[in-house]
């Protein structure tokens, strides 16, 4: 099996290994550098489990190679919180009761935390839209929904506050 | 002590750590020297193992072993899976080994486990491993199983049918030959899966220095696991703990045990080493059990008023190739049938049919919703054919609140008399005829149309056996640390059951969410456990949450008392700390009295004085508790591409006295998202030869985020009074009547052209073939 050298710079770490050719972004990511906050519910890319951000854009990890990565900058779920506090989204995730299992949750965050970087004030139908590649089987959305819309509103708040500082 | 947390939207204990990326599931544990185990499954769904050559996939670099079933350990060699729920209506039970030994008898079977040095390894030798087989002919069509002659499931086993009972009361033929009307409806339900997001996963370490057996596995019942897993390998039940840590999402199917947690275990033995398995998603559409495949073929008899005088009918359920659980979901199915209306005389006759499908066993609901299906198209049916609304005609064979304790005249799976104890179910359709505004809904309905919309109503109602017993246990256990341990064997695949009963422990003992402790799922850490299904643990965990937290209230009170020298009405208990009312208010932390309560070594404990502050309890309800609720739901169907929207869903439900609202409101949402998969979208399809076809995510559709709206929930809390809580469980009353409501509500809406729907699920190319054979295509290019 071919072993390729890959670098990558993970939640603001780099990371240099050798691996094999095949192996995938996610388990590189789980088994190599022992990030298992990212998980994998289908391998087949449809379930959004294991969506990461490579180069800031949300990105199914289980269909990416690990040397696909190579040089790239990677975010998973771990990345997410700031010195121990966790990011906005996080927090509305805990007060509209957005996770259930909590086994979709990671990919949902990252492919939230993209949609609201690039559009701050998501209508619902957005909301959903961005989130039809991502199953969960637990909470029926509604408190994902929820979270998001309510990130949302704290964060252009936040923001609201610093620019008449 | 006031409830403080018990009914508060509290938010859960569970979500930090899943937030942050540091969730622990079966696969994020990580033992040095682990192996990778690769299941070799049957490609055929029946037919004789020849041999299997494993040379090839030997010769891998990396790979440690194949295992077949000769090279598994006795017992386990020889002895089958158990049959867990044993029922005398069952016939001949075929078995099911760890691993195939003769004959495969579903696609997906267990034949062979390679061992490797990873999972990349372990494939490509499972793909190298050559297992010969004689095909034989399969049975993929439960409808033509059970006839005489029938192609065999099993070669050794005569007939296909499993068994056959009947459930009847009252005089069904004379209220037939007396009706003013029978409608007759024949139904079919689909078959589908459980599909929590994680797959199911094995991992076993075997520490020879304590002959300790470790697993873990994502399983919904460690206890019940941990038993069997003791007797396949003859081992003492005290030397395995089974661990069932982060789960994600079970749904039913992962109250199974299934041969992968025997064989992983045995091979780790073998081995000497760590070995774990995590099972992908296409294994798990072939080998993870399924539910719901059941053929109907009921009829109705009502008055003029459209009073309901009977039931009866005739059910076949395709159990698949083995038996598991039994006959529990044909046999729930049959007796969730009458429902929460008065229905004078019942008689159906069951048969539950094997086929070379994987095994069915409850997925969300099991049983139920295809027996509520059943019942509210009838309904449907009754309204339509007498004109009567379809509210109307349920409002007028609802059981009445003064009826309560109703009792059916059937038994209830739990062997004890149906008997509804408590519930308002009048009441309950009100709340969601409000919150849906049903009242106004022809109105708009007409306006729709008038716009070219195609929008339509319905509802559905239904009652849920909950909270089976046999038992479930919580410990309480004050700790040195002041900190609160609560220790329990209901397990959770995401419920929220630690929130859950640290609310109710810490309204008992007097303290914060955060001092509390809790464990789960832990062989370990309670002797005995059942695990979560039948929507049981708030019922069983949490009355014994509450009894022993009474219990070690209690014994913070006295040891508190002859501490701070006041009587025990002094004593208040807040803040993890027993504070005196008098004098200048001494106290004495939990921290403190956890200690004195252990004593000092060589001097014994004053007299009163139990060793430690704790308190085990086991509560163990008398019968099940019966949960309802009504849903009714508005949609829009495009005719010409089939496609169903829906717009609202209104829930009015009734699950007794509510712990936590956040939480419940979750599950019923959840639920209903399960029904509106079951209803329009989720198809586990086999071929004539029992192939399966779908099975990936691309092919066996979940609803996504723009397919379930954000249901209206209305709480409807009558007490339950069979248990010291008043609950009587959530976990799955948000599917059982979704798919009924759905497709009543897609029927209403295509009205205009009369089509009648009388399977699940609706998907858009069966709409479009309806409207076609009405001859709506015509009229629709016509106008």
């Amino acid at each position: 099996m071919g072993k390729q050298p890959t670098r990558m710079n993970v939640n603001g770490k780099s990371y240099a290994r050798v691996v094999d050719a095949r192996l995938t972004l996610a388990d590189f990511l789980r088994h190599e550098i022992n990030l298992t906050g990212t998980h994998l519910g289908c391998e087949h890319g449809v379930c959004g489990a294991c969506t990461v951000l490579v180069d800031g854009r949300s990105t199914r990890s289980c269909l990416m190679f690990a040397v696909q990565a190579n040089g790239c900058e990677v975010t998973t779920v771990e990345g997410l919180a700031s010195g121990g506090k966790l990011s906005v989204l996080q927090q509305a995730f805990i007060d509209n009761h957005g996770l259930q299992c909590g086994f979709c949750t990671p990919g949902m965050l990252m492919t939230l935390t993209e949609l609201l970087r690039e559009n701050p004030q998501p209508s619902e139908q957005e909301v959903r839209e961005a989130l039809t590649g991502n199953l969960c089987r637990c909470t029926g959305y509604a408190g994902i929904v929820a979270a998001v819309l309510d990130a949302a509103a704290r964060l252009r708040s936040a923001d609201g506050k610093k620019e008449t500082r | 002590m006031g409830a403080k947390h018990f009914g508060a939207r509290v938010t859960r204990i569970e979500d930090p750590a899943l937030l942050a990326g540091r969730g622990r599931f079966v696969d994020d544990i990580k033992l040095p020297g682990v192996l990778s185990a690769c299941f070799v499954r049957s490609p055929h769904a029946h037919a004789k193992i020849r041999g299997c050559d494993s040379r090839a996939a030997l010769v891998i670099p990396g790979v440690h072993a194949v295992i077949t079933a000769e090279d598994l350990p006795e017992p386990m060699r020889s002895q089958s899976l158990p049959m867990l729920l044993p029922n005398p209506a069952l016939g001949t039970v075929p078995r099911q080994f760890v691993l195939a030994r003769e004959e495969v008898s579903y696609v997906g079977q267990p034949v062979a486990v390679v061992v490797a040095d990873t999972r990349y390894i372990a494939e490509d030798a499972a793909a190298a491993l050559i297992v010969q087989y004689d095909v034989l002919p399969a049975v993929s069509d439960c409808r033509g199983a059970a006839e005489q002659g029938a192609v065999r499931v099993h070669s050794d086993i005569e007939s296909n049918v499993a068994s056959t009972f009947r459930l009847a009361y009252g005089d069904a033929d004379g209220a037939f030959a007396a009706a003013a009307h029978v409608f007759i409806e024949g139904l079919w339900q689909h078959r589908g899966g459980g599909m929590a997001l994680e797959t199911r996963a094995v991992l076993a370490n075997h520490d020879p220095a304590s002959d300790a057996l470790t697993v873990w596995s994502g399983t919904q019942t460690p206890h019940i696991g941990r038993r069997v897993l003791a007797d396949l390998l003859g081992r003492d039940l005290q030397s395995i703990r089974l661990i069932a840590p982060d789960v994600g999402g079970g749904f039913g199917p992962k109250a199974v045990f299934y041969p992968e947690e025997a064989a992983i275990p045995a091979v780790a033995l073998k081995l000497g080493r760590p070995v774990k398995w995590i099972e992908d998603r296409r294994e798990h559409f072939l080998s993870a059990t399924q539910e719901r495949d059941q053929y109907w073929e009921v009829a109705i008899a009502v008055d003029s008023q459209g009073k309901i005088l009977g039931l009866r009918g005739r059910m076949l359920h395709d159990t698949g190739a083995f038996v598991p659980w039994g006959i529990v979901m044909p046999y729930i199915a049959a007796s969730t049938v009458p429902g929460p209306y008065v229905v004078p005389a019942y008689q159906l006759d069951t048969s539950v049919v094997l086929t070379n499908k994987v095994p069915t066993t409850p997925v969300r609901g099991a049983g139920r919703p295809q027996a509520v299906f059943a019942m509210e198209r009838l309904l449907d049916r009754v309204a339509h054919e007498l004109t009567i609304d379809r509210a109307e005609v349920r409002r007028r064979n609802l059981i009445q609140p003064e009826q309560m304790p109703y009792e059916v005249g059937l038994l209830f799976r739990d062997g004890k008399p149906l008997i509804y104890d408590s519930g308002d179910y009048p009441r309950g359709q009100q709340e969601a005829v409000a919150l849906a505004d049903y009242e106004t809904f022809r109105a708009r309905q007409k306006a729709a149309l008038e716009q070219g919309r195609l929008i339509g109503i319905g509802i559905a109602n239904y009652v849920e056996g909950t909270g089976l017993g046999p038992f479930e246990g919580v410990t309480v256990r004050v700790l040195p640390s002041g900190k609160v341990a609560v220790a329990t064997g209901a397990t959770s695949q995401g419920q929220g059951t630690r929130t859950m009963l640290s609310q109710i422990v810490a309204d008992q003992v007097g303290c914060g969410i955060d001092d509390i402790v809790t464990t789960t799922g832990d062989t370990a850490a309670i002797s005995q456990g059942v695990g979560s299904f039948a929507s049981r643990q708030a019922v069983n965990a949490g009355s014994s949450a509450l009894v022993a937290g009474q219990a070690v209230r209690k014994q913070l009170v006295a040891l508190a008392a002859r501490t701070l020298s006041v009587v025990e009405s002094d004593i208040e208990l807040e803040n993890a700390q027993a504070i005196s009312r008098r004098g200048n208010k001494p106290s004495v932390s939990f921290a403190d009295l956890a200690r004195l309560a252990q004593g000092i070594p060589g001097v014994s404990l004053p007299a009163g004085q139990a060793a430690g502050i704790e308190h085990t309890t086991y509560y163990t309800p008398a019968q099940a508790s019966y949960c309802s609720g009504t849903h009714i739901v508005e949609v829009q169907v495009d005719a010409m591409t089939g496609g169903v929207k829906i717009l609202k869903y209104s829930v009015a439900h009734d699950a007794g006295r509510i712990i936590n609202p956040l939480i419940v409101e979750g599950q019923v949402q959840g639920g209903v998202a399960h029904g509106i998969g079951n209803a329009l979208l989720e198809w586990m399809q086999y071929d004539a030869n029992a192939q399966p076809l779908t099975t990936s995510f691309a092919d066996y559709m979940l609803p996504m985020a723009t397919d379930v709206p954000t249901c209206s929930i209305a709480h409807v809390e009558t007490v339950n009074p069979l248990n010291p809580i008043g609950v009587k469980g959530a976990g799955e009353g948000g599917t059982i009547p979704a798919p009924a409501a759905i497709i009543s509500a897609i029927e209403d809406a295509l009205s205009p052209f009369d089509v009648h729907f009388a399977e699940m699920p609706l998907t858009p190319e069966r709409i479009v073939a309806a409207l076609r054979a009405a001859g709506a295509y015509e009229r629709l290019f016509a106008a």
